[in-house]
């Protein structure tokens, strides 16, 4: 248990909380994906500081790839988000 | 190194990263939020760098803060600013407007104990030891994988189907990405002194990214890294105004968007006929397929992205005069 | 000795970065707010740079983090071309 660890985990916390937040309480809808992207970020802050085994220590890689997946799907899945927003806004321009 | 002084280290940079989250999200104005996003992106990649973790550092600056950053910032683009007061937006966001302060409060307190059960379930799994049975099997069996980087193992060898179906996820996200319509239209040719800089860019970026490629066998690197290094050149290219932004047309885009996964399976199936467990690479040949297969997906990965930013088909080129197109972007026409 | 060099380098590179932020809080106008951080901020980074490549003592090193900031330099260039001309677009009127 060391404090690196402690430390980082309990950031990722706090962001997984404010992400979600955001993502809740937003008017903007590309404001509520980017707080889905914080929500990922702060996931990836637990996964990580979970990997790491100390200062000299090689830390776990398996986390490591996991983080890794994660960062390209969610930047896929905010592409997609965006898209469907520009096209849902051109929908009701068109009311 | 001074334990107190990393720890002074880690207090700054973790108070830089809760800062930067919460002033994204408090902010009203899109292009802000955006901009403290892509800060907060790199921070974090300062954090991975410090936690070890230098693969995703490196994919973190290029995907999580560059690309993420370039398609919000476009989309931003189209926003008024700053961003209407709720109210106006009642009728159009179901439920999100003209949210009374006694449902903010409430929102907020859940997501206060969300964190508070978090942080509990973390601090009662930091209290036993590690299981390192993972890490141990890793380290054991990594002189038998091809490659000697663990997390490259890990992703491409030990844990390749997750790999495999990442790929398919991408590939079905640019799908969507076109089946809801054409690209956005492009940008206005670039002055000099953007042209300049893209004329000695973009070829440095194609010499990393096969660097990147390369060395991800035995240092922090890989096909992800490579992939996005290759679409931040596409990228550049594109906001540059240039009509060919390395994309190629019609039915060779389509067989570089599914090379990635088509690659992927074919090896698998290939050694399934051998006789073979469905991707179990024969250890002599484990680092040329591994090879192959990151090739494959860095160019898949690649175009997926550039064209996830491009928000569409691309139009073909030449049909149409560049002064027809319709010009957004940096400067009107 | 190196040691002691390298650390001058690079708190004079970061007393270049405060310069640099300092300079982006408080200027009041867009272009003297651009000047500003992009001279500021580039120095900066070059006596990081100096400080860390003598630090490293390795040819391969010192290379690849003269490589960074000759990159980071014409970007930086860039972008505050782009912008500066962006807003005096926007100030001359369409």
């Amino acid at each position: 248990m060391l404090t690196t660890q402690i430390l980082y985990a309990l950031t990722g916390c706090v962001i997984v909380a404010l992400g979600l937040r955001g993502a809740l309480l937003h008017a903007s809808l590309l404001q509520r994906i980017v707080a889905i992207n914080v929500m990922g970020a702060g996931v990836f802050l637990l996964l990580i500081a979970v990997a790491y085994r100390g200062p000299g220590l090689a830390p776990d890689p398996v986390p490591h790839a996991l983080v890794l997946t994660g960062i390209v799907v969610a930047v896929s899945a905010t592409a997609l988000a965006l898209a469907l927003t520009r096209r849902l806004q051109a929908e009701q321009d068109d009311d | 190194m001074n334990p107190t002084s990393l720890l002074v280290f880690d207090a700054l940079l973790l108070l830089s990263i809760v800062g930067l989250a919460w002033a994204s999200l408090a902010t009203t104005d899109a292009r802000r939020c955006v901009i403290l996003f892509m800060a907060f992106g790199l921070v974090l990649a300062v954090a991975w760098g410090r936690l070890l973790a230098p693969d995703v550092a490196l994919a973190e600056a290029a995907i999580g803060a560059g690309l993420s950053g370039a398609l919000l910032l476009a989309a931003a683009h189209g926003q008024p600013r700053p961003l209407p007061p709720e109210s106006t937006n009642a009728p159009r966001n179901h439920g999100a407007a003209g949210v009374g302060v006694v449902l903010r409060w409430a929102v907020t307190l859940l997501c206060t104990a969300l964190a508070g059960t978090l942080a509990w379930a973390l601090l009662q799994v930091f209290s036993s030891t590690p299981h390192d049975m993972l890490p141990g099997a890793i380290s054991e069996n990594l002189a038998a994988s091809g490659v000697s980087n663990p997390v490259t193992a890990v992703l491409l060898n030990f844990r390749a189907y997750d790999t495999l179906l990442e790929l398919a996820v991408l590939l079905s996200a640019v799908l969507g990405i076109f089946a809801l319509g054409q690209a956005n239209p492009g940008y206005q040719p670039a002055g000099p002194v953007f042209d300049g800089l893209v004329r000695w860019l973009v070829p440095v970026l194609i010499l990393t990214a096969g660097y990147l490629l390369w060395v991800g066998a035995h240092a922090p690197g890989g096909a992800f890294q490579a992939g996005a290094m290759l679409a931040a050149a596409g990228v550049v290219l594109r906001l540059a105004g240039r009509s060919r932004i390395g994309l190629p047309d019609g039915f060779v885009l389509r067989i570089v968007m599914a090379a990635g996964v088509g690659v992927f399976l074919l090896v698998g199936l290939a050694l399934l006929l051998l006789g073979r467990p469905f991707l179990g690479y024969p250890p002599a040949w484990a680092g040329a397929l591994i090879l192959l297969i990151e090739t494959a997906a860095m160019l898949s990965i690649a175009a997926t992205l550039v064209l996830a930013f491009l928000g569409g088909q691309p139009q073909s080129t030449g049909v149409k005069a560049a002064a027809d197109r319709q010009c957004e972007g940096i400067s009107r026409c | 000795m190196i040691n002691v060099l390298s650390a001058i380098l690079i708190l004079v590179g970061v007393f270049f970065y405060l310069a640099g932020s300092i300079g982006l809080l408080r200027l009041p106008d867009l272009y003297s707010r651009l000047h500003a951080l992009t001279k500021a901020d580039n120095l900066g980074l070059g006596l990081l740079i100096a400080g860390m490549a003598l630090h490293s003592q390795d040819l391969l090193i010192m290379l690849k983090l003269l490589l960074i900031w000759l990159a980071v330099l014409a970007a930086s260039a860039t972008s505050a071309h782009l912008i500066a001309r962006q807003a005096r677009r926007q100030e001359t009127g369409p």
